[in-house]
Order: C-alpha cells, then structure tokens, then sequence
C-alpha cells in the first residue's frame, strides 16, 4: 500500500512507458510556481506530473492516479482487518448498550448529552470542509483545486454517514427513533416540527443527499474511464461500474450537461452546508441553558466546521501523497495553497474565541461565568489545547517554509482536529454540568462503552474511505485534464504567462 | 366550540379562560420539615423504580420528587434550607417544544404531560429544563418478587429509554374528575390529593384548582408569600412555594 514499486503495472502503462519514465517534458516552459514545490528528492529530475505530462501522455496519467483503484497490496487488507476488529468491538459495545439501556453510557442526570454528541458535532463539523471547500474553489474557479475535488468531497460524504449513526447511537430507545420521521399515520400523529432536534434531522438528510449527489456527479467521467479500463483488464470492477457510469460516452451534450449540473450543485451545496451546521448549533443555541443559549452559536459552529474540516482535507492530502505514492499530482502546492486557505479561517475562529470569552467575561454573568470557571478549573489541559492550538495555527501557516514541510502540516492539522474534538467536548459536556440548578451540579466522565464507539467510528470513517479508494478513482482526473486544456502559457516578451479559459 | 360561539379568545398561561380546571400545586417552605416522607410516598404510588446503591451514587435515581437541602452559614450559625423540588407544571414549558416528537406537551388543565409510548429517549427536554427535574430510565427498572406486589395497578411501569417525570398524580386526578362527574358536580379541594400531599406529615403541600377563587390554593397563591422558582426564565410553574425562612430553627 504504501509503495507500487513491487506492484505490477499495468499492460497498457507498460507500452505507454509509464508515467514515471520521464522524457515528455519537450520544450514547454516549467512555471516558476509549480517548480519552487516539487519535492526535493525529485526536483529537476523530469519525474513529475506537470500539467504538459498529462496533456502529453494521458494514458500515462490515467495508469498513475488509477493505480491505487486497481491495485492493492496485502498491507492494505492488514490494514482493513485492523480497522474491521476495531469496528467489531464498537459495534459489540452498542450492541451491549442498545440491549441494557443507555445506563452503560457514563451519561446520568443532568448530563443527558455527553461524548455521543460531542463527536456527532465533530463529524458533522468535518463534513463541511469537502463540498464548502469544493464548491466555492469550484465556484470562484481556483485552478489549484483540481487534483483534491474527490478527496475532499468523499471526506464530506463519510463523515456525515459516520455522523449520522450518532444520534440512533444516543437515543433511549432506538427501535422507535423512526418516530422522528413524518410518516404518515392512522393516528395523524407527526413529528414535533417546532423542535431543533427535527429541523437537525431534516438537515443532516438534506446534506447527506446533497453531497452524495455532489460527489457522484463530479464522479461520472472518471468513472467512465474506470469502467473501460476495468472492461480491458477484465476487472471485477466493471459490473458495478458500467451501471454508475450511466452509459458515459464523452459527448458535447454530456459534457455541457454535467458542466451545468456540477455549477448548479456547487451553488446547492454552498447554501445548504452552512444551514446545516448553523441548526446543528440550535440544537445548543434554542435551548434556555445557560452557556449554549448564544446568538453567536450560528456563525461560530459554521466557521469552527469549516476549520477543523480544511484542517481534515490537509491530514487527508498528505496521508493520501505518501501511501498511495500520490506526490506527483497532489503537490506540495496544494497542500500550501490549502494552508493559506487555513490560516483565514484560523484567525475567523480565534476572532469568535476571542468574542465569546471577551463578552462571557466583561458582563460576568453569574451562571455564564460559572461555567467558564468550571471549565478552566476542570479541563484546564484541554482549554490549553483547544486555545493554544488556534494561536499555534496562526502563528505555523503564517510561515510559508512550515506549509511546504508536509511532517509538520500533518502534526498542526492533527492538533488542530483534537483542539476542534476537544471544543465540541467542551461546549456540550461543562456547560450540562454546571445548569441552574446548583443542586443538581455534577462531573461527567464518559464511559468504556462511550470510548469503544467512539474509537470504532473514527475506525469506520477511514475504513468507509479505504473502501471509497479501491473502487472509485480517488484523483479527480477530468477536472485536472480540462485545467490542462483551459489553460496554457503565452509569450509576453522574454515571459511566459500562465492563461485560463475561464469557465 | 367558542368559535363557533363567535367569541375567539386567547390562551392565558394557566388556560384560565378555556377550562374549567386549571391544576396547581402549594409548597409551603416554612412548613416542610424535610422529612422526605413525599420523596416515599411519590416512589410508592407512582411505581418509580429503586435504581440501587451504585446507580444513585452516579446521580442517576429516579425521584420524581426530590428534597434538596441548601446549607447556609458556618458551622455554629448553620441553617439548613429544604426545598421540595418536582415537575413544575411550566406554562411555558421549556421542555415541550423541544422534543422531535411530542413525547411531551402541556394538556388543557395546565399540566405538563409526559407520554411514555411515544418517547425515544432523545433526552432534549431534560437538557432544557432549568430545573432538572426529568429522570431518564438508563435501565429496564426491576421489582423483585415482594416489590411486585405492590404497584401501582393504575401507572404504568416505564420501559428503558424513556423519560418520565411528576405527573401530579395524573390517576388520582383522573379519579377524581370522574367520581365529581359521576355524582354531577364540580372538583372540589379534597377530591384530590397527589401522594406527596397526603404523605406529608406536616400539610406543607396543598394541591387543588387555581381556576377556583374559592380553592385553598388560589387563596394561598394570592397570600403574597407565594414565589416561582427561576421566574426570570418566564416558565410561569404551575407550582408555587410559599416564601420560608422566617423561622430561624428551621428554614
């Protein structure tokens, strides 16, 4: 998995020369940008996916950025077993807890939401990088995005189907949870349309659809070039593909149709995403407790989405250039370009810390207030973090050698994922522990059952996404062909100009 | 009805106008004792279920009532405080318009109704409500084999994942309504008693209808003694409690 070198091409890669052979380079200028990134093991050395190489030699590209789809090494199946054992034991801890009640959960009065909810926001919150990064780069026409679409809007779809599992996860009794769908009953009995819970039900629905829409429909060429590929290999994988292919041909028609319909889409998804997670933050905000009920709980839940998920799409870009040898097409451009997008948002989300602490503190309401001391007095580590890895963030991606060393980008999105995991902790956990009612105070520790799940979900996002890689193609190639197409490079003078098409 | 009447008015917050019952319950502060014979007799009559030593220990006992005791001063000067605390009976009930799927509501007689059969277990309504008097079933509840025997035949027995919480002795009220109606007459004070009322050995609790000025309670809620609890969230209870603390032995 993590090298190809002793994995067999392909026949056709093999009569192409392959992708990695070189030589193709011809006398088209190597732009100054792209070259001050290439990796320094290669630089120079003519082994790179340039733009002109895939223009040139597109068999060649469509060999490198399937090769991951079509060919797995045993590490990999190790790795899949691994993940598969750490679902099971999560899978029997539910099957434990939904048995014997939600007793098993630490959870007890007045902390009825605990961890369970605390990671269902954070994996709402990591589905919004994928499709908002997606759509507004598709939007605003980032030539840069190319190679990272389907990456990032499979990061969307998974953690959102990890997501959704959390609230049947949390309800007390999960074989009624589909009372809280409208369906139509003898009784004209419905669901509660005035409660937050509902409006978060209909949401996370919307979205699913929307985004696995998006990502199917970003998915149909590649597909299609999939599909003929796995037709001449006789590969398993054209039974299910020439069906989600869609008959795919390449036409004019299908091209203008899918150009509209991706455009469409990106504008869909742009305005459902932050809906989205602005009614996740209601389910805190509509209530009268004390610390949840804040008018800046839209905005900062949205903004605090978006951060930890671009953060997310960057672990994601860098795990994904060194197992499956991706370097060449994901380049350390892209993962700059993603830092500086992170950077933005990391000063929005301190500027909310910085706004809710600043208020919380001068008008020192009491019960507000003793929230705030409860936190700093019993999760001070995770305050540090949580804080301190906003400013850390701040203070890296402002260095443009920190965003070019892929280690270090890796350590600080990490962190920045733990601070975001650890937030969305705090926000649920400390605030129900401090209500009211000060006879009611008490401490929360989440339980072995809490834990198990918990670990089995992350187990099953990554292993929703090692599946995703062996049967779809991770690269979106259309989108960087059609970046070679539009553009090219015009003489001015002694320079040569990098110009687009514009969409 | 009184549409049809030609007359539309609007809902008060104890539905005053709308029926003729309008449920309220007294705590008298100066009375109580903290005794803890309500917390009992509540236990008994309503089948809550006995979670054991363990579960308690973890804050997860089911007491529909609960007395909490709030210790002031230091310790030669110390004054003990006891406040029964249950189901407020909100008229704004911050916990009815949060459940996904109308679990609980607030039915015309200004009381706040938890449906057992329709509950998923969401546990929303518990986080709203400012007095964290809802009690959730983390386990199947257990009557080992003497215990059985005395149930209450008229509550039913809560399944795990539910909520529950005071219904003010929803079966005795519905008993009484209905022995008034049977010898055609109107509830009185008398006709009905929540067990916490009958238990408590002091008379610090009076239930009974606000709608009649002639009840006990209407006159106590009018005393000027008479407080809300948290009445700056604006959740109007049901229940009221009459100011203590004038005693210094015991508050």
């Amino acid at each position: 998995m993590s090298s190809d070198d002793n994995v067999k091409r392909s026949a056709d890669a093999a009569v192409s020369g392959g992708p990695l052979a070189g030589g193709h380079h011809g006398d088209v200028l190597a732009l100054p940008e792209l070259e001050s990134f290439r990796d320094p093991e290669t630089k120079g050395a003519k082994a790179h996916y340039d733009d002109a190489d895939i223009y040139r030699d597109e068999k060649g590209f469509n060999d490198h950025t399937l090769r991951p789809m079509f060919f797995t090494t045993k590490k990999y199946f190790a790795f899949t077993l691994v993940l598969g054992a750490i679902m099971a034991q999560g899978f029997v801890a539910f099957l434990n807890q939904t048995y014997w009640g939600l007793g098993m959960a630490g959870l007890h009065e007045p902390v009825y939401w605990g961890a369970y909810i605390a990671t269902f926001v954070f994996w709402v919150g990591l589905s919004h990088s994928g499709t908002i990064v997606s759509s507004i780069l598709r939007l605003t026409g980032a030539n840069w995005r190319r190679p990272i679409l389907r990456a990032a809007e499979a990061m969307t779809a998974f953690s959102l189907l990890v997501a959704a599992l959390f609230p049947l996860i949390h309800v007390g009794r999960l074989w009624r949870a589909y009372y809280m769908v409208p369906l139509p009953s003898q009784r004209m009995l419905w669901p509660n349309f005035k409660s937050p819970l509902m409006w978060d039900f209909c949401a996370i629905n919307v979205y699913l659809t929307g985004s696995m829409t998006f990502l199917y429909i970003g998915l149909l060429p590649d597909l299609a070039v999939a599909r003929d590929r796995a037709i001449a290999m006789g590969n398993w994988r054209r039974h299910y593909l020439k069906v989600l292919a869609l008959g795919w041909r390449g036409s004019h028609r299908e091209w203008s149709v899918y150009n509209k319909c991706s455009l469409f889409l990106a504008v869909i998804i742009l305005l459902i995403a932050p809906s989205v997670h602005t009614i996740v933050s209601w389910d805190f905000a509509m209530t009268m407790t004390p610390g949840w009920h804040t008018t800046i709980f839209g905005p900062y839940f949205v903004v605090g989405a978006i951060y930890s998920g671009v953060s997310a799409v960057v672990t994601l870009m860098i795990v994904l250039r060194v197992l499956f040898n991706l370097g060449d097409v994901i380049r350390k451009f892209h993962i700059d370009a993603l830092g500086k997008l992170l950077l933005v948002i990391s000063i929005i989300w301190s500027y909310f810390y910085f706004c809710e602490f600043i208020t919380t503190w001068y008008s020192h309401k009491p019960e507000e207030w003793e929230i705030f001391e409860w936190q700093a007095h019993r999760f001070p580590y995770h305050l540090w973090v949580m804080l301190g890895g906003s400013c850390l963030t701040i203070f890296c991606l402002s260095w443009r050698r920190f965003r070019a060393c892929m280690p270090c980008m890796f350590a600080l999105t990490l962190l920045v994922n733990c601070g975001m995991y650890i937030e969305r902790y705090m926000i649920v956990v400390p605030i129900l522990s401090r209500r009211d009612n000060p006879f009611m105070w008490t401490d929360y520790y989440p339980s072995l059952t809490e834990l198990s799940i918990i670990v089995a979900s992350f187990a099953y996002f990554i292993f929703l996404y090692a599946i995703f890689i062996k049967l779809f193609p991770i690269v979106t190639m259309a989108d960087v062909k059609e970046g070679v197409v539009v553009s090219g490079d015009v003489r001015l003078g002694k320079h040569a100009v990098r110009v687009q098409v514009k969409e | 009805m009184r549409i049809l009447k030609g007359s539309i008015k609007v809902k008060s917050f104890n539905y005053k106008e709308d029926n003729d019952y309008s449920w309220s319950m007294i705590i008298d502060l100066d009375r109580c004792n903290g005794c803890g014979a309500c917390v009992i007799g509540c236990q008994a009559e309503n089948n809550v279920a006995t979670v054991g030593e363990e579960e308690v220990g973890k804050k997860r006992n089911m007491h529909w009532l609960r007395i909490e005791r709030y210790i002031e001063g230091e310790y030669p000067h110390v004054k003990v405080r006891f406040l029964p605390m249950m189901c407020q009976h909100c008229a704004q009930a911050p916990c009815e318009s949060v459940c996904p799927v109308y679990a609980t509501y607030h039915n015309p007689e200004g009381l706040n109704v938890q449906v057992y059969n329709r509950c998923i277990g969401t546990r929303f309504c518990g986080n709203n409500c400012p007095y964290s008097v809802r009690y959730f079933n983390w386990f199947d509840s257990s009557f080992p084999e003497p215990v059985n025997n005395q149930l209450n035949p008229d509550v039913s027995v809560r399944e795990r994942g539910v909520m529950e919480k005071c219904s003010m002795c929803m079966q005795r009220i519905r008993r009484g309504k209905d022995t008034a109606k049977d010898e055609g007459r109107e509830v009185v004070d008398g006709d009905i008693q929540p067990a916490c009322a009958q238990t408590c050995p002091t008379g610090a609790i009076t239930f009974g209808n606000i709608n009649d000025h002639e009840s006990k309670v209407y006159k106590m809620a009018h005393s000027g003694r008479a407080i809300s609890l948290f009445e700056e969230k604006g959740t109007h209870p049901a229940v009221k409690y009459l100011k203590g603390g004038t005693n210094d032995v015991i508050g």
